[in-house]
């Protein structure tokens, strides 16, 4: 068994070292002049770090706030493999469907999730099953498809971080958020 | 003062988070190599001969010989006398020089022999800055590999690789070790699917930081990214086609997970196929000619191909209840991708085109996103060992095992760029 460790280049930024509102930072080039004899130039190949930064959201309605209003539960629970609303979160699905009907400019965004096990991308895919039923329900139950978008997160974004069922049963869920709570 | 506490503050930090390769399996028939000391390489350490011997040691095909210290010491210039050196049972050998130039700069000369058939195989002469001597380095051993093999070496190319660490991604660009590592997005949100342009100036990539899949395309010399791919719904699993001219993508717009064709600035999205299923992790074979794909349209996720223009998808896997993440190799030959065995471990499968005949090369259980390397000859892989995530790689004979890790946060989702010239 034998671990290499080497020194890193001078323009690497590592984790942990970068502060959180890092600007984009032009890291030098290498210099990598052509000599005028034979020998060839070895390059560097300089990489430019990019920070992302987050969508600002704007203000939202009071009554989704209310912990004695149904409408501030906002997670849709699904069993393994299965991506129908099962009939305990009808009722909140309908309260959320009343709500987008009767406030027309309130915007919802479902997000679709899935549990850890296998491939990141088909989990992306199996969230947005689950987040396409509840925009579906949504729909059916009177909202506007332009109230509504539905995407998926995958299994990037858990909310339970152990490997058993019990904690995957708690990804595998969609959120609904109101413009302004994302 | 300052600015030599935040130079050490950052030398501190770059310690931990280097990659480390460990070498886990080894070929069963090694070339032994007699790698003396470039003479002069103390100026430029490690050295060089240090770097070519963990290059070529790593590929699992050479055994580097021990050498005792050789007076005098011989350089590219010096006269072989090969019944020496086939009596130390070397294979082959390489000697080198490094010598400083007038403007601050080296150059580093070196020759390569076969012991065996009394030749010599060539050398060349490089000039470098003092912070180029992995990458002269890896050239040389570039060099070494491809005369005594036949293949293309791919110590030269980069990889590609996802470092999460509390509620920080990084995307991260280093060499083919591990070594030089530079961050070319951090973000508090999830990337994901990185993949390289064919010329390797660029990275596709998923970036969840509008809160739900975006595709971008990232230019990595100069920072510079573009969003291709922002449809209503979710946006994920960019492909590159060969020509770089565009794009295979999966978007929801429509409903579902289905695959889109894209240009590379984001212009001209058109649907590819249409199907109930989720249909997603796109990949070119490297004739253009062919879409793999994962999709679930049987019952199971299983892999598909359909012709790149359109048509019919034909399945290809057919073993147990679930294969994904389907990767080509580089001669179109064989397809490398994960499966989920009966005892519910996802390991790494390849399959070879010509037979149907599958081999399972990973003795891991938690196995994603594999990733060939340019030559072929290797697989770099995320698995979990300990509860964290770290890179490996097995050659496409399962014989050669190895495995990069940080000490800190998780590592994840690597994609091996492509030959660089």
């Amino acid at each position: 068994m034998r671990a290499f460790w080497y020194p890193v280049m001078a323009s690497a930024l590592l984790f942990g070292c970068a502060t959180e509102d890092q600007k984009p930072a032009a890291t030098a080039p290498v210099e990598a002049a052509k000599p005028a004899s034979k020998p060839q130039a070895v390059e560097s190949k300089p990489v430019t770090q990019v920070q992302a930064a987050p969508r600002s959201g704007i203000g939202a309605f009071a009554a989704l706030k209310d912990p004695n209003n149904i409408l501030s539960k906002r997670s849709v629970y699904f069993d393994f493999d299965k991506f129908d609303v099962k009939d305990e979160f009808k009722p909140l699905v309908e309260a959320h469907a009343k709500f987008l009907r009767d406030n027309a400019t309130a915007k919802m965004l479902v997000q679709g999730n899935g549990d850890e096990r296998g491939s990141r991308e088909y989990n992306v895919g199996l969230g947005q099953r689950r987040s396409d039923a509840v925009k579906k329900m949504l729909m059916l139950l009177g909202a506007r498809e332009n109230q509504i978008e539905s995407v998926s997160l995958g299994e990037e974004k858990p909310t339970c971080n152990e490997h058993t069922e019990a904690c995957w049963a708690k990804n595998r869920r969609d959120d609904m958020l109101y413009g302004g709570e994302y | 003062m300052t600015r030599l506490l935040a130079v050490l503050a950052f030398w501190a930090c770059a310690a931990h988070a280097q990659l480390a390769i460990e070498i886990t399996g080894a070929g069963a028939q090694r070339i032994p190599v007699a790698l003396v000391p470039f003479a002069g390489e103390n100026a430029l350490p490690p050295g060089i001969s240090t770097i070519v011997r963990a290059d070529l040691e790593r590929s699992g095909l050479f055994r580097g010989l021990e050498l005792p210290p050789i007076v005098p010491e011989p350089t590219e210039a010096t006269n072989i006398n090969y019944a020496e050196w086939r009596s130390r049972l070397a294979d082959a050998l390489l000697v080198g020089s490094v010598q400083p130039r007038q403007d601050g700069r080296f150059e580093v000369r070196f020759r390569l022999y076969d012991v065996v058939k009394q030749v010599p195989l060539g050398g060349v002469a490089y000039t470098l800055g003092k912070d180029q001597v992995r990458a002269t380095a890896h050239r040389i051993s570039d060099f070494v590999y491809e005369k005594l093999t036949g293949e293309k070496g791919v110590f030269s190319t980069r990889i590609a690789y996802v470092v999460k660490r509390g509620n920080r991604y990084e995307l991260q660009i280093s060499d083919y070790d591990g070594a030089g590592a530079e961050t070319a997005l951090a973000s508090f949100e999830p990337i994901i699917s990185p993949v390289w342009s064919p010329d390797g100036k660029r990275l596709a990539y998923v970036s969840f930081e509008n809160k739900k899949p975006v595709v971008y395309v990232h230019s990595l010399l100069d920072g510079k990214r573009r969003v291709i791919a922002n449809f209503k719904g979710s946006n994920s699993a960019p492909a590159w086609t060969p020509d770089a001219a565009k794009l295979a993508v999966v978007l929801s717009r429509e409903g579902g997970s289905q695959l889109f064709m894209i240009n590379s600035d984001g212009s001209g999205v058109r649907r590819l196929a249409s199907s109930t299923a989720i249909d997603t992790e796109p990949r070119f074979s490297p004739d253009g000619q062919w879409i793999y794909f994962t999709s679930d349209r049987g019952g199971t996720p299983q892999i598909y191909r359909m012709p790149a223009s359109g048509g019919e998808p034909q399945r290809i896997t057919f073993e147990g209840s679930y294969n994904v993440s389907p990767r080509i190799s580089p001669d179109g030959k064989t397809i490398a991708y994960i499966t989920r065995n009966a005892g519910g471990k996802f390991q790494v499968a390849l399959l070879d085109l010509s037979n149907r005949q599958v081999q399972i090369l990973t003795d891991s259980d938690r196995d994603e996103s594999p990733s060939f390397a340019p030559n072929g000859r290797m697989i770099l892989l995320a698995t979990v060992i300990n509860e964290r995530g770290v890179l490996s790689a097995v050659s496409a004979d399962g014989r050669v095992k190895q495995r990069l890790s940080t000490a800190a946060g998780d590592v994840r989702e690597p994609a091996w760029g492509p030959f660089i010239e």
